[in-house]
């Protein structure tokens, strides 16, 4: 790692310097002052030893880049193993228990008449949800009954069997402070601007008109929106599709196919994996925010070619996220960039996290490093977050969306978008912009980057642990152990406050965690009453991990066996 | 009033133990049997090293005495 890094010092693409004690900038103000040129600190190191960065920033970057992943206690590790153990005891258990119809088994399981075809629910996954999610389902899929603005009315709901059934005793549980919506800059309202021009829009338009864009779908709102999106990104021209997961997943295949490199973070959403898969590319995948790993890869399918044949690829596609949901990591734009340019590969950016709810303007990653959206290729984002709607867009140059509206799958077979949801972004985007007249957008984007500053700042003392970037509005909390994961939720809702836990398939088995997210629309008094409930459950249930030991993103470990075998 | 505290205390403890061990997500009778399980193995090492650790004690004393010293306690009773 260090060896690669004292490379690019050598030839000058990205140079790192540490930045001990210096505080992070807030999100809404840009501060160039932290400009730091090269620096030959880097020469010094022997090869084999470990640089310890705290934040890794360069000439590339205008300001500091802090992101930290804490190591997981030792003494928390072996804990969480052994409670995972117990409960996989317990599992087997009960399995055996309803294998010899001594108890009654209450979800899907292999047919008698169909005992000798492939097992449908014998691998871990089954065993997970049924054994460990089953016992702890109260804290997942907690119906609303309100919209799901700062604070949310919850449908209150019981279970006498241990979470197999539930049952709604008809109750609200009335003003739960919401810390699990994506709802980033506080679009989600049922009153207001957006909510009147949308209701405005469905007696005109109606509700949609059950076609696709290439026939009769397409209506003036659509094209409108088009425009004021390509406006909003800085790009050349840009097309919006009705559903998020589907830009990545439709588009990815239309724009790499056979014979084309793809270059995927290890943490990116499903849907672009997904979209990768289905394209039929070659799809190699590179270290979380790790651009040593990413050059590696570059250099290497440049080195060698396609496998076997050694003829150049076609195209070298650079997935990567804006935000990471899971982690809180910002990608390093500028370095993707930067080797980008270098290689000449071409990048993909998923903003769906990021749009909205980073940079001084609120339009996401660029945004926020200061950068040129020309730099990226295709500008992915959706309206899901920030804007409080639904569907996505793709934005870059006018060749390529010439090229998507004729090929992709969602802009050929899919259904218009609803007219309503359209009105609802264009007045939210242009809100944004402040082109309503109004400082409400910057100030929303303003606010969302305080209350991530404080709030991050807040759990930090408090002495949790805490991943990703400090100007991440996404806050992942580790509570790893899996009793912990229930407990955590079922306590916060019990002190008035909804929030997200996460555990297994979608993190490291080790890795559960709470994540919060933080919106325009909480109010101090809000965020402050959440950090004092989150202390005292914290206390209860010994969630205070963190050592204090903060240690630079750079140095995560990571096993070198999975990059490929050359080393040069 | 101690005597509340040190109630508090113990269920807090209890629930640590809840927590730690995982069974706070278990049905009651499945904490009872791991209650059950893990009390019996307790007390079965209990029991076991109080029987077994004096007399292991002993020994090791007497051998490690009998490689260090090689004296008699008391020169006293040899002359009589």
């Amino acid at each position: 790692m260090t060896e690669s890094s004292e490379n690019k010092t050598a030839n000058g693409e990205v140079c790192h310097r540490a930045t001990n004690g210096i505080k992070p900038g807030r999100n809404g103000l840009v501060k160039n002052h932290y400009l730091y040129q090269q620096q030959q600190q880097q020469k010094c190191c022997h090869p084999d030893e470990k640089v310890h960065h705290v934040a890794c920033n360069g000439g590339l970057y205008s300001r500091p880049f802090n992101e930290s992943f804490e190591e997981t206690p030792m003494l928390v590790a072996v804990l969480t193993y052994m409670g995972y153990g117990i409960l996989t005891i317990f599992g087997y258990l009960r399995d055996f228990l309803r294998d010899w119809k001594i108890e009654k088994c209450h979800i899907a399981r292999e047919r008698e008449e169909q005992r000798d075809f492939v097992p449908l629910y014998q691998d871990f996954e089954n065993f997970y949800t049924r054994n460990l999610y089953m016992r702890v389902r109260d804290s997942w899929n907690r119906p609303i009954c309100s919209v799901p603005g700062a604070k949310v009315d919850l449908v209150e709901r019981v279970s006498h069997d241990y979470n197999w059934t539930f049952d709604y005793t008809g109750k609200v549980v009335k003003d739960v402070i919401n810390m699990g919506s994506y709802n980033y800059l506080g679009f989600a309202e049922n009153t207001g601007v957006c909510a009147d021009a949308a209701a405005e829009v469905t007696t005109k338009y109606g509700i949609g008109v059950s076609s696709t864009r290439q026939e009769m779908g397409n209506l003036d709102r659509h094209e409108e929106l088009e425009k004021l999106v390509a406006k909003f990104l800085g790009v050349e021209s840009a097309m919006a599709f009705g559903m998020g997961f589907a830009t990545n997943s439709m588009n990815i295949p239309a724009l790499t196919g056979k014979g084309c490199l793809i270059l995927s973070d290890e943490l990116n959403h499903a849907s672009l994996v997904l979209g990768a898969r289905l394209s039929g590319s070659t799809i190699r995948v590179f270290k979380h925010n790790n651009m040593q790993s990413l050059e590696k890869l570059l250099r290497d399918a440049i080195v060698h070619g396609q496998p076997r044949t050694h003829r150049p690829w076609k195209k070298i596609l650079i997935l990567v996220e804006g935000i990471y949901s899971m982690e809180g990591s910002i990608v390093r734009l500028p370095e993707v960039i930067a080797l980008k340019k270098k290689y000449k590969a071409y990048l993909y950016l998923d903003e769906a996290h990021s749009i909205g709810a980073l940079g001084p303007n609120g339009r996401g990653v660029v945004d926020y490093f200061g950068l040129d959206s020309r730099d990226v290729d295709i500008m992915m984002g959706t309206f899901t977050k920030s804007f409080g709607a639904a569907g996505g867009y793709i934005g870059g140059k006018k060749e390529l969306i010439d090229y998507l509206r004729t090929h992709s799958h969602s802009a050929v077979y899919a259904t218009s978008m609803s007219p309503p949801v359209v009105e609802q972004i264009i007045t939210s985007m242009k809100c944004i912009m402040g082109e309503d007249g109004t400082t409400i957008g910057r100030d929303r984007v303003q606010q969302l980057a305080e209350n991530t500053t404080y709030f991050r700042r807040k759990l930090q003392e408090m002495g949790f642990i805490i991943y990703g970037n400090d100007d991440s509005p996404v806050v992942p909390m580790m509570l790893y152990m899996p009793a912990k994961i229930g407990a955590f939720g079922r306590e916060m809702l019990k002190r008035n406050i909804g929030v997200v836990v996460v555990g297994f398939p979608a993190t490291p088995i080790i890795e559960s965690r709470a994540r919060f997210c933080i919106s325009a629309a909480h109010t101090k008094e809000m965020l402050d009453t959440a950090l004092s409930v989150i202390s005292e459950v914290g206390d209860l249930l010994q969630l205070k991990y963190s050592r204090h030991r903060i240690l630079p993103s750079l140095d995560r470990p990571f096993d070198e066996t999975t990059y490929e075998e050359s080393e040069d | 009033m101690d005597v509340k505290n040190l109630k508090e205390y113990l269920c807090w403890l209890y629930y640590q133990y809840l927590l730690i061990t995982g069974i706070y997500v278990l049905e009651p009778w499945e904490q009872s049997i791991f209650n059950t399980v893990l009390f019996t193995m307790v007390a079965m090492v209990i029991y076991t090293s109080y029987v077994f650790v004096p007399i292991h004690v002993r020994l090791a004393l007497e051998f490690f005495s009998g490689l260090c010293g090689g004296q008699p306690e008391s020169t006293v009773a040899l002359m009589n």
